[in-house]
């Protein structure tokens, strides 16, 4: 293999697992040290850079980051890395003096339709940069999804009042009650730019026979939420089918048990290895004593006396092959289950009614809008789409780095520059070395087990709807689980000319991850190293010839815990520990960056 | 030295050796000695070479001197027999750990000082009686526990780190072995575990004494320009002259051999040591051309490595003494201690 290029910025950020999957790569291991260190406000403040809304994604963040996370390769579970976001948005001091200001204004003027997250961030970048925005949002209040949809069990109202207040006091103009009913009388409107962040407001609808007649009884699940999220709704049948299973499902279900419901069935087409919603959603259902009931296919409404009394499925069965994947499906029978309410829960679409079709904004055959995957430019100059308006149906932090890059483009499309040529992401890298043996991080492995976040009894939890479930961390238990952080972004750099092959390194890496030896090309060199190297995912770093042998050091780097001891024992600092820290760069730093001139 | 310990964790795909126990389980304590020292190495390679035979760790006994290489024991094998001694009194102590229970593999970890200056008389004895145990020298051409004086293996010539030069010839371990009777004699280097973990095996499977000199670079006081014990003079000078490969007894030898070239040997368990010629002149079961060869290439400043010398067929130490061969441990209190009775009747005998 050729030596490891790590000028690249992506080689190391890549190591740092939860912040590679991080869409808006939020900086992981940083904010947890800044948590272990009490310094809850500065963890905030990192966070909010990155992702925005920490005191809102500490709770309901679809959370990329922890299946991505090494100590669950090392171990099963990984770092509980949303819950101690949690923990600096309740521990933080007062931060209105860190926040940005609303800038001088720089004359131009900028459309966002929709109040959900995707619009608000984009006013967040924009704002402190002195563009004068103009938020369109069709219902009373700003929030999008967060408020209508996610319960207020899992999302305490006063959280989102407080996140969405930081944004709008930094000069965006709010304007509810006002939907846009057509994009051609908005374009003639003198705004420089428009933002579309409507999200995807249609509820998949299930047209089987009895739908209709069952119509007063059958629920679309987002719609039904935001009747409840707004009080229309306050009751619900004793026995709910919710159809569907993924995590709108799961919040159809909790919010049945506390309008009424005893007992409430979440009915799975598939088996369970197949479901959508996360794990961490269906088990808080399970906790709630949720039936959840796999290989039943929704065939019909049973309507007696013009009233819905059950519904019937088909019993599946399933073929899987070894990589898992379903290659056929048969019926085995039909079961009949009986129930007062449905709730459909079985996916969301986009829906542009108010876009008109002459304007040069094209939608592909699902009616999806077709949109740059870097700039969010719509196939018309000037009109940019994120957040679920952009792809279809995603989540909160998807929106949020939607609208970080869209911003850069909003940006650089007023200012008369070229929208694809941005900022690249870049890195630095400081050595983490303190003295002989001290290093700027915890180093040493921490064996505990993931500490679990307390809950509300079953027996309070129900009283309310907005009682909030879980408690999250206390600093106590905060200051147990940051000790549990592997440090990734502490990059384990390596200079080939100071080696001298003593093998200390690796002799004490306690994950065996390195390897000195002949080079080969990489599925060669991945059957001779020192452990079993099988996660194609992860990558090899791979040395420059060794001065006295002309061999190789081969880092597999699936499983390092990031301990120093290679360093440590490294007698001519070889090996060092470096701190990585990733620029990506946002509106801000696209602004601070005079464009590049042509040279005449 | 490092302050933090190695921590349990291991990777999750981490081999298993035949009695399910994987490499971490024959480490020991984490490593005081100085970063980069040859010595760790070695014991990285032992840590190798048990694992890979499957032995039960409880079946080894570790035995040292003084000097960092006396220190390595606790370093590997946390959960075997070992015992720390004075200054080149391990050969006492391990001849009379042997005496008494005959069944452990025996592990003696020395220096070049500690063998070959203070323990000179204990070492040779030890071969003479062909006790069975692997002794390894960790030969680092200096004192490195009392910061770096030449030992009686440092080369005629070397360097000091401070720019004086030895001038007294140095004691090869191996030729002296060999002289003396040795059954089993080999050079390894600690930069090179591909050849120093079969021949560690092959050692401890040997029935009789079994030395390795390993050439173990003292970073701290012996690695710089000017030293025959760097790395980088070991390496340029290195010139293996027999490759050996360790099989166990269950599995074939499937290779073939071209006469004179490849020769298995057959050890008292069943396994093969397989000896590959590389330097044809070379013959390690003649004991005076082995001999030749070592000193021919000493004088051409060259550091021979491999299994040089193998001997078999020559009884070791309780064979030739017609011992029990039963370990003490295991006999009846009676059969140990014939009684009061016995005992008159022996001092009657000196009256
Ligand atoms: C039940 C449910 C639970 C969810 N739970 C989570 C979770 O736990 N974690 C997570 O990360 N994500 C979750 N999501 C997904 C997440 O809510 C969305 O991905 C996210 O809100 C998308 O943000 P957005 O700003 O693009 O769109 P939205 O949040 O949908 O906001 C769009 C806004 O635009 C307004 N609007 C629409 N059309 C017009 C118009 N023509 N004129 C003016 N205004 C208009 C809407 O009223 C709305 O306020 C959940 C979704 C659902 C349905
Ligand atoms: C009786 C006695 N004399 C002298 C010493 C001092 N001493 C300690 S270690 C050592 C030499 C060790 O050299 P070597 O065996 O080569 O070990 P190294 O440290 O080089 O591995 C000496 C002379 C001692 N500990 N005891
Ligand atoms: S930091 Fe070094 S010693 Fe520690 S696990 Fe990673 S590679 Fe191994
Ligand atoms: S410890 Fe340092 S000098 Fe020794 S092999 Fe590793 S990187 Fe090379
Ligand atoms: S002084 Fe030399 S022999 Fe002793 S630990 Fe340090 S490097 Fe090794
Ligand atoms: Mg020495």
């Amino acid at each position: 293999m050729r030596p490891t290029d790590t000028s690249n910025p992506d080689y190391f950020h890549k190591v740092v697992d939860c912040q590679y999957a991080c869409p808006a790569h939020t900086d992981v291991p940083g904010y947890i040290r800044l948590i272990a260190q009490g310094r809850f406000t500065d963890a905030y403040m990192l966070n909010r850079k990155a992702n925005v809304f920490p005191g809102i994604l500490g709770r309901v963040c679809d959370r990329p980051c922890e299946p991505a996370c090494r100590r669950g390769r090392i171990e099963d579970n990984p770092v509980a890395i949303c819950r101690l976001k949690r923990v600096a948005a309740d521990n933080r001091d007062d931060i209105s003096a860190l926040l940005p200001k609303p800038g001088p204004g720089n004359g131009k003027k900028v459309a966002l339709l929709g109040a959900g997250c995707a619009s608000l961030a984009v006013a967040n970048d924009l704002a402190p940069l002195g563009y004068e925005l103009t938020i369109f949002e069709k219902l009373d209040v700003a929030g999008g999804l967060m408020r209508s949809n996610i319960p207020s069990f899992r999302l305490p109202v006063e959280v989102l009042d407080e996140e969405i207040q930081m944004i709008l006091d930094m000069g965006a103009e709010l304007k509810t009650g006002h939907p846009i009913e057509s994009m051609k009388d908005l374009l003639e409107q003198d705004f420089d730019a428009v933002f579309v962040g409507t999200g995807a407001p249609r509820g998949k609808e299930l047209n089987l026979p009895g739908r209709q007649e069952a119509a007063a009884n059958v629920f679309i699940g987002i719609d039904w939420l935001e009747s409840v999220a707004f009080e229309h709704t306050e009751s619900i049948g004793k026995r709910v089918l919710i159809i569907g299973v993924g995590n709108t499902a799961m919040d159809c279900c909790r919010t049945s048990l506390r309008l009424g419901a005893d007992e409430v069935k979440v009915m799975a087409r598939k088996p369970r290895a197949f479901f959508k919603a996360s794990d961490w959603e269906l088990e808080d259902a399970e906790e709630e004593n949720i039936d959840i009931i796999v290989n039943h296919s929704p065939k019909e409404f049973v309507v007696k006396n013009g009233k819905l009394t059950g519904m019937v499925f088909e019993l599946m069965e399933y073929d899987v092959d070894n990589n898992g994947k379903i290659t056929d499906q048969h019926v085995t029978g039909e079961t009949t289950i009986s129930c007062d309410d449905v709730i459909l829960a079985i996916g969301q679409d986009n829906a542009f009614p108010w876009v008109e079709n002459d304007i040069g904004i094209e939608f592909d055959k699902w009616e999806v809008p077709v949109v740059d995957e870097m700039t969010f430019q719509s196939t018309r100059e000037g009109v940019f789409f994120g957040g679920d308006a952009a792809f279809g149906p995603k989540n909160i932090i998807w929106a949020v780095e939607h609208s970080h890059q869209a911003a850069i483009s909003i940006h650089k499309y007023c200012q008369g520059e070229d929208i694809n040529q941005r900022l690249p992401d870049g890195q630095t890298l400081d050595s983490a070395k303190m003295g002989i043996h001290e290093w700027s991080y915890s180093n040493t492995y921490d064996g505990s087990e993931r500490t679990l976040v307390p809950h509300v009894s079953l027996t309070e939890r129900f009283k309310q709807l907005d009682i909030e479930v879980e408690l999250g961390f206390s600093p106590e238990l905060a200051a147990e689980e940051v000790e549990r952080c592997l440090n990734c972004d502490i990059q384990t750099v390596f200079t080939a000319n100071l080696c001298i092959e003593c093998d200390a390194c690796v002799d004490v890496c306690p994950v065996d991850c390195l390897t000195i030896t002949e080079n080969g090309d990489e599925a060669d060199l991945r059957t001779r190293l020192t452990a079993p190297a099988e996660n194609l995912a992860q990558d090899l770093y791979v040395s420059a010839e060794l001065p006295q042998t002309k061999r190789v050091m081969v880092k597999d780097e699936d499983v390092c815990v990031h301990c120093g001891l290679c360093a440590e024992r490294c007698p001519t600092a070889a090996w060092d520990m470096q701190k990585f820290t990733l620029h990506h760069p946002h509106t801000r730093d696209e602004a601070d960056t005079p464009p590049a001139r042509d040279v005449a | 030295m490092s302050f933090m310990s190695k921590p349990t964790v291991r990777h999750p795909k981490l081999p298993v050796n035949d009695i399910g126990l994987t490499v971490r389980d024959y480490e020991g304590g984490m490593s005081t000695l100085c970063a980069g020292c040859g010595h760790d190495s070695v014991t990285g390679a032992l840590v190798q070479a048990a694992f890979e035979l499957s032995i039960p760790t409880h079946r080894f006994a570790k035995l040292s001197g003084i000097g960092c290489s006396s220190k390595t024991p606790a370093y590997f094998l946390r959960d075997s027999h070992g015992f720390n001694s004075t200054h080149g009194r391990m050969p006492s102590v391990a001849t009379g750990a042997n005496s008494a229970n005959r069944d452990l593999y025996y592990i003696g970890v020395s220096g070049d000082g500690d063998s070959l200056s203070i323990g000179m008389g204990q070492f040779v004895h030890a071969i003479r009686r062909n006790i069975n145990m692997l002794y390894l020298i960790e030969n680092n051409g200096v004192y490195g526990l009392t910061k770096g004086q030449f030992s009686a293996a440092a080369d005629k010539g070397s360097k000091a780190k401070k720019g004086e030069t030895n001038l007294q010839p140095p004691i090869d371990p191996c030729q002296t072995a060999i002289t003396l009777g040795a059954t089993f004699v080999a050079r390894g280097f600690s930069g090179d575990k591909d050849q120093l973990v079969p021949l560690l095996k092959a050692g401890m499977k040997h029935r009789g004494f079994g030395l390795i000199d390993i050439i173990s670079p003292c970073v701290t006081f012996n690695d710089h320009e000017g030293s025959t014990k760097s790395y980088a003079y070991t390496r340029e000078h290195f010139n293996l002259a027999i490759a050996a490969n360790f099989v166990p007894p269950v599995e074939e030898i499937t290779a073939k051999y071209e006469e004179g070239t490849s020769m298995p040997v057959k050890l008292h368990d069943g396994s093969t040591i397989v000896l590959r010629k590389i330097d044809q002149d070379f013959d390690p079961m003649d004991r005076i051309s082995a001999l030749r060869n070592l000193q021919e290439n000493a004088e051409a400043g060259e550091v021979t490595t491999g299994l040089l010398y193998i001997d078999e067929s020559q009884p070791e130490m309780h064979e030739v003494d017609n011992t029990t061969k039963t370990p003490l441990v295991d006999l009846d209190y009676s059969q140990v201690c014939p009684g009061n009775d016995t005992l008159q009747k022996i001092q009657s005998r000196y009256r």
